[in-house]
C-alpha cells in the first residue's frame, strides 16, 4: 500500500480507479448525483489516451459499452437509478452475448423521476435481473471512499474472469463524500486474454461473433444453462462481506453501503446500553452472503435481525432467506431520499431487545 | 475451364435465409466484395441490427457484433473508438435506423464518427410481417396501414439521406439502388467510395440502398423491383446528397472534396487534442 492519503470525493475516486484498472473507455449521459465521474473522465480519460464519449442518452452510452467489450476492451459506464433503467436492455445484451462491462449506478430516491438524495430502492433492479431473460450481474456495495477505489478496480478483474457485467451501486451520500484515499503504486489488475474478442480475424480461420441471439429453443437452452452455471461459480467464489462484533451478539443488523455507516456508530451506542449488537455487511449485494445469514441465525445468542434499508425493504427478503424462519427479522427503512438518524435505530433495538415490539418494518 | 465467377470469400458458406426477390443478398455481396477488394476482411468489424438482417454476423466473413434494435451506431462507435484503423460498418433496416434507432444514427453522424452505415431501405417491416416502417409511402398499404398510409393520421415518411447530409459531421452520403446491374455497379462504387472516406479518416459515411421486399409488398420479385423503380424512387430520388465532390486517387488516397471539419483538424477523428 502506498503511503500518501489523497482527500478525494467517492465519485472522481470511482472514475481515477477504473483508469487506474487499465479502462480506457468511459461512455456516459449526465445525470445527478453522479456526473463527477464524467467529469473527471471528461478530462483524465482524455489524458492517458483512452476514449471519452458524452452519449446522446444512456441507451447509446451502454451500446458504446457493448462495442467496445465486444471489441475486447476495459469498459465503464456510471449513472444514476432513472439512467441505469435506460440501460437494462443494453445490461441484459451484454449477459446474453457473455460480455465484460462495469456499472456504477448512484443510486437516487425513486420511483420515476423521484429525487436526487440517497436511496437504496434499487436493489430489486440490481439483484434480480433488471433487464429481460435470466440472467445476473455481480453487484458490489462498497462502504467507503477507499472501499470504492479498491472495488472498482476488482471489478473489473471480475467482469473480465466471467465475462458478465459487475455492478458498483453506492449513492449519494458515497458519490459525494470526501475521504481520505491510499492509493497503491501498482493495481492488481489481472490481464485476461479475450480470443472471442470481435476485433478483427486477423488469420483466424473462422471469423468471431457476438451475439446474444439463438433463434433454435434448444440451442437457446443450452446458452442459457451455461449462464446458469457460470452463475453457480460465481456464487461460490465471490460471495464477500464483513461481520462486525458478532461475537455473542443478540441482536444482528444487516445493512449494507451506507446504513452500514449509520449502524456502526449504533453498534457501539447499544453495547453502552448493555445490549449487544453485531453486524452483517453484505458486500457483495450478488452473489448474497446467505451462508453467513443461516449461520448467524443459527448462533445460540443471536435473538432477533434487524435490516436496515434505504427502502421500503428490498434486501430484507434475501436475509430472510438466509434466516429462514429461524429467528424474527425486524426492519427499518427510510425512503424518499431521508437517513436514518442513529436514534431511530437505536431506538428499535431497545424495542426488539425489550420485546415490545412485533416483527416486520416502521411502514 | 477457367473459373469466370465464384462466391466472394467474404460471404461465408452458410445459405442465406432471405425470401427470394429480396435485395439484402445483392448488397451483403457488395459489401463482402469491397471488404476483400481492399483487403479488409481480416481487420474489419461489423455490426448487424434487429430485423431481417439480424442474422448478417452469420452471412458476411469478417468479424460481426450483433446490436440492440436501432442501437448499431452506438455500438460501431465502441468498437471504432478502440480500433481506429480498422474498417467499421453498420448494416441496418430502415425500422432499426429511421424508427427505433433515430437518435443513435443522428449522434454518430453529428460527432463524425468515422464508420460507414449501409442503411436498407424496403419501406416496411419484414422480420416482424409487414408493418409501417417509418419510410412507408403516403398510400401504401402494410399491415398497420391497412388502407395505406394517410398522411393525415400517420404522418409523412422519412427521408434519412436528404436529412443526415444536413449535418456538419456527415462527411458522405449517397442513395443508390440495386434493381438492374448499371445500378449495382452504382451501389459497389458508393460502398467503395464510403470505404475510402472512412480510410482516409474523414468522417461519417453513409450509403442508402433502396431494397425490395417482395413477401411483405404481396408482389413477384420482378414486379417488386418495377414497383421500387416506379414508386420508391420517386420519395427518395437516388443520388449524393454529401460529398459529392470528395475524390480519390487511384490508391484510394483523398485528394480533393469538401469534408468535415473534425477531419481537418484532427490527426484521427475521434482523437482529441488536449
Amino acid at each position: 500500500m502506498a503511503q500518501k492519503r489523497v482527500l478525494m470525493k467517492g465519485n472522481e475516486v470511482i472514475a481515477e480507479a477504473a483508469i487506474r484498472a487499465g479502462c480506457r473507455n468511459y461512455f456516459g449521459y449526465p445525470i445527478t448525483p453522479q456526473t463527477e465521474v464524467m467529469h473527471y473522465m471528461a478530462k483524465k480519460m482524455v489524458q492517458v489516451g483512452g476514449n471519452f464519449v458524452q452519449a446522446e442518452s444512456e441507451v447509446a452510452a451502454i451500446n458504446m459499452v457493448y462495442g467496445a467489450a465486444a471489441a475486447g476492451f476495459r469498459v465503464m459506464t456510471s449513472s444514476s437509478s432513472p439512467g441505469i433503467s435506460l440501460k437494462q436492455e443494453g445490461i441484459s445484451y451484454i449477459a446474453g452475448a457473455e460480455l465484460p462491462a462495469v456499472v456504477v449506478n448512484i443510486v437516487r430516491a425513486g420511483p420515476g423521476l423521484g429525487g436526487i438524495q440517497p436511496a437504496q430502492g434499487d436493489y430489486f433492479q440490481a439483484t434480480k435481473g433488471g433487464g429481460h431473460g435470466d440472467y445476473r450481474n455481480i453487484v458490489i456495495a462498497p462502504a467507503s471512499v477507499q472501499e470504492l477505489y479498491e472495488l472498482v478496480v476488482e471489478a473489473f478483474n471480475l467482469a473480465d474472469k466471467y465475462r458478465m457485467t459487475c455492478m458498483i451501486i453506492g449513492d449519494g451520500t458515497l458519490g459525494q463524500m470526501m475521504e481520505p484515499v491510499a492509493f497503491r503504486d501498482e493495481e492488481p489488475v489481472e490481464t485476461i486474454e479475450k480470443p472471442w474478442a470481435a476485433c478483427g480475424r486477423k488469420g483466424d480461420s473462422f471469423h468471431h461473433t457476438v451475439t446474444s441471439i439463438y433463434i433454435d429453443p434448444d440451442v437457446l437452452e443450452k446458452k442459457n444453462l451455461e449462464l446458469q452455471e457460470k452463475y453457480k461459480i460465481v456464487e461460490a467464489n465471490e460471495v464477500r462481506y464483513e461481520a462486525i462484533n458478532m461475537e455473542d451478539a443478540e441482536i444482528v443488523i444487516t445493512a449494507f453501503s451506507t446504513c452500514s455507516r449509520i449502524s456502526r456508530n449504533v453498534i457501539r451506542q447499544a453495547a453502552e446500553l448493555g445490549i449487544k449488537v453485531g453486524m452483517i455487511r453484505p458486500i457483495t449485494l450478488w452473489p448474497f452472503p446467505y451462508k453467513a445469514i443461516s449461520e448467524a441465525a443459527d448462533m445460540p445468542s443471536v435473538k432477533a435481525f434487524l435490516d436496515v434499508e434505504l427502502n421500503a425493504g428490498q434486501m430484507i427478503e434475501d436475509v430472510r432467506l438466509g434466516v429462514n424462519g429461524k429467528k424474527p427479522v425486524y426492519f427499518h427503512g427510510r425512503l424518499g431520499g431521508n437517513l436514518p438518524m442513529q436514534k431511530e435505530i437505536l431506538d428499535k433495538i431497545v424495542a426488539i431487545h425489550e420485546g415490545k415490539i412485533t416483527e416486520g418494518g416502521n411502514f | 475451364m477457367a473459373v469466370v465467377f465464384e462466391p466472394t470469400k467474404g460471404l461465408t458458406d452458410k445459405p442465406f435465409h432471405y425470401c427470394p426477390g429480396c435485395c439484402h443478398g445483392i448488397i451483403h455481396r457488395l459489401v463482402a466484395e469491397t471488404l476483400v477488394e481492399n483487403d479488409a476482411l481480416e481487420t474489419a468489424v461489423g455490426v448487424a441490427s434487429v430485423g431481417c438482417t439480424y442474422n448478417s454476423y452469420e452471412y458476411i466473413a469478417c468479424d460481426m457484433v450483433q446490436a440492440a434494435h436501432g442501437r448499431a451506431p452506438a455500438v460501431a462507435t465502441g468498437i471504432k473508438r478502440n480500433l481506429k484503423d480498422s474498417f467499421v460498418f453498420t448494416y441496418q433496416g430502415d425500422g432499426d435506423l429511421a424508427s427505433i434507432g433515430t437518435a443513435e444514427i443522428v449522434h454518430a453522424a453529428a460527432r463524425s464518427e468515422n464508420i460507414t452505415v449501409i442503411f436498407v431501405n424496403n419501406a416496411v417491416y419484414g422480420m416482424t410481417s409487414g408493418q409501417m416502417a417509418p419510410t412507408t409511402l403516403v398510400g401504401q398499404v402494410t399491415t398497420t396501414s391497412p388502407w395505406g398510409r394517410d398522411p393525415s393520421y400517420q404522418g409523412y415518411p422519412i427521408n434519412v439521406s436528404e436529412f443526415l447530409s444536413n449535418l456538419a459531421g456527415a462527411a458522405y452520403v449517397e442513395r443508390v439502388c440495386v434493381t438492374d446491374f448499371k445500378n449495382i455497379q452504382n451501389a459497389k462504387k458508393a460502398i467503395q467510395k464510403a470505404y475510402n472516406v472512412q480510410k482516409n479518416k474523414l468522417g461519417f459515411s453513409l450509403v442508402e440502398v433502396l431494397s425490395t421486399c417482395p413477401t411483405n409488398w404481396g408482389k413477384e420479385p420482378l414486379a417488386a423491383m418495377e414497383w421500387l423503380k416506379e414508386n420508391m424512387e420517386k420519395q427518395y430520388p437516388l443520388g449524393c446528397y454529401k460529398g459529392a465532390d470528395i475524390t480519390f486517387d487511384a490508391d484510394g488516397k483523398y485528394v480533393s472534396g469538401a469534408i468535415p471539419a473534425t477531419a481537418n483538424n484532427c490527426v484521427n477523428v475521434g482523437e482529441v487534442k488536449k
